[in-house]
């Protein structure tokens, strides 16, 4: 029913757009890691030696563990807090509606002031020191805090605790209730029910929420700087310093194609795990 | 009917707390006197939101954000509504690719879509400014605007378009009668979304800053050389005004959702 033209006219312009600002700029990178950089220029010619740099030295392994580490560590946290709340709110709370715009509203605020929010309140002269010297828990400012891979922890697991608890809520908010009642007919118990029904149906958003929380979190760069101190330094932020001041655009685009694959093959994974942990 | 669960309640209350924190902080202290930290909070004085009028600098770049996030989202809006037509109507050979490649920059890390753009920009020699910033954003944001609205056609019977049709409504007319009206509810949420990410947005935009500062970044250059008390009475005013615009919404949503009942 549509016409040739119709379909020209629809899908040509997106499609162009995306080629030329996405499929193009990708290739670019994929392209650059495999140029090298002498002095101030790119030498466009096709080499190994980004690689090679990436293998021989142990820094990129050992902060992309890290990365991964903490990536893991707030997936983690974001789970262990986002689960519990949106179990309780879809199956325990009378106000559903209002308690999930309450999980919302606070992503509004924009993600660069809520890190500098929790850095006024780790700081060491900073709110939570203040309070406990206020009500004398302690005497002196405690350093550790700030500028260490517990307030990156702590910073990241609350900007994506929201996106782990979303998916997870819709999937508990997805699950017919008659399911409950039958199998508490069939006199199944609280635990049980829980154990055999809910969670099992759960995991598909379970799933979904934790790959959010664990790639947004692995290339995050922000709250590394504002919070992390140099023993909070993650992944991309070696990507920043090899395109700003250490000036080594192709070892920089590697990094990032490096980074690239591991997220792709995250996604690929999880996709594969939550289709087969959905009933059909 | 619903068990009472203490330990559970008590628990999600934590959890909000924790969420909360940051933002009651951050608010408390825009009021402070004396400046950011420091227990408990003393010397109340709306002092930074008078520092905050005579900022240009900070206002300038609040322009420029609003400037910025208005031309993303109409570019998103453009290709994402052609994108969703295309994908829910139109055979086309790469479909698959096209629709993987487009939700890409949502879930790859930020920089990695910012500094391949950096890369197109500097290879066609185009000068880094708020103009790429906004491709940039325009073009990271098209997947938004396309789900949406993809969802919504997938909602709507095409019965509708067929009847316009064969009553002799050309397809130009059918599309612009029978087909906007319909998809208006998802068009404008995406365009709230698209605006407010592109506001808050910046991994891309770091990348490809030119001169003028877009806000997030003029906080960002701000927060570097120390820490000030103006950025949390801007971002206490801001996060008021997002909080009247998602008001507003609802009650929009809501008034739309007695027109259409269908949805």
């Amino acid at each position: 029913m549509y016409g040739r033209a119709y379909k020209t006219a629809v899908a040509l312009p997106p499609v162009a757009w995306v080629a030329a600002f996405l499929l193009i700029p990708y290739a670019f990178l994929f392209c650059y890691s495999f140029w090298s950089v002498s002095g101030q220029n790119v030498v466009h010619e096709w080499t190994l030696v980004n690689y090679r740099e990436l293998l021989h030295s142990s820094m990129y392994g050992s902060v992309m563990a890290r990365s991964a580490r903490i990536a893991a560590t707030v997936t983690l946290l974001s789970m262990l807090l986002g689960f519990p709340l949106a179990y309780y709110i879809s199956f325990h709370c009378s106000r559903r509606k209002e308690l999930y715009q309450l999980v919302i509203i606070p992503l509004w605020v924009s993600y660069l002031v809520r890190a500098y929010a929790w850095k006024t309140i780790l700081g060491s002269d900073g709110v939570l020191n203040s309070l406990l010297q206020f009500v004398h828990l302690s005497h002196e400012p405690l350093g550790f805090l700030l500028y260490s891979p517990l307030a990156v922890l702590i910073t990241l697991t609350h900007i994506y605790v929201a996106f782990a608890f979303l998916p997870i809520y819709a999937s508990l908010e997805h699950i017919p209730r008659n399911l409950l009642e039958a199998a508490r007919d069939l006199g199944a118990s609280g635990p049980r029910m829980f154990w055999t029904v809910i969670f099992p149906l759960s995991l598909p958003g379970v799933i979904a929420g934790a790959t959010f929380a664990f790639v947004l979190s692995l290339g995050d760069f922000l709250s590394p700087l504002l919070v992390g101190g140099p023993s909070g330094i993650m992944i991309s932020n070696i990507v920043v310093s090899l395109f700003g001041a250490a000036f080594n655009w192709p070892l920089g685009a590697a990094v990032s194609l490096c980074l690239l694959l591991v997220v792709l093959a995250i996604l690929w994974v999880t996709e594969r795990l939550q289709h087969r942990l959905t009933f059909h | 009917m619903k068990p009472r669960a203490w330990g559970l309640t008590i628990f999600s209350a934590l959890v909000f707390a924790f969420l909360y924190l940051p933002v009651l902080t951050l608010i408390v202290y825009s009021f402070n006197g004396p400046g950011v930290g420091g227990f408990p909070p003393r010397d109340l004085t709306l002092r930074w939101y008078g520092m905050l009028l005579e900022d240009d600098a900070l206002w300038n770049s609040v322009l420029n954000s609003l400037t910025v996030a208005a031309a993303a989202t109409a570019i998103a809006l453009v290709f994402g509504l052609c994108a969703a037509l295309a994908l829910d109507r139109v055979p086309f050979p790469g479909k698959y690719v096209f629709r993987r490649l487009v939700l890409l920059p949502l879930i790859l890390p930020g920089i990695i879509t910012g500094l391949s753009l950096l890369m197109l920009f500097v290879v066609v020699g185009m000068k880094l400014s708020l103009l790429t910033i906004t491709l940039g954003h325009g073009t990271a944001l098209i997947s938004v605007a396309a789900t949406e609205i993809l969802a919504g056609l997938q909602k709507f019977p095409r019965s509708l378009e067929e009847a316009s049709l064969d009553l002799g409504a050309s397809q130009w007319q059918t599309f612009w009668r029978v087909t906007m009206p319909s998809l208006r509810l998802p068009i404008v949420s995406s365009a709230l979304l698209i605006f407010t990410l592109s506001m808050d947005e910046i991994a891309v935009s770091f990348f490809l800053l030119g001169r003028e500062n877009t806000l997030p970044l003029e906080i960002w250059s701000r927060l570097r050389r120390g820490i000030t008390p103006e950025i949390n009475a801007i971002s206490t005013i801001i996060f008021a005004f997002s909080l009247v615009t998602i008001g507003a919404w609802y009650r929009l949503r809501r008034t739309d959702e007695v027109v259409l009942p269908e949805g």
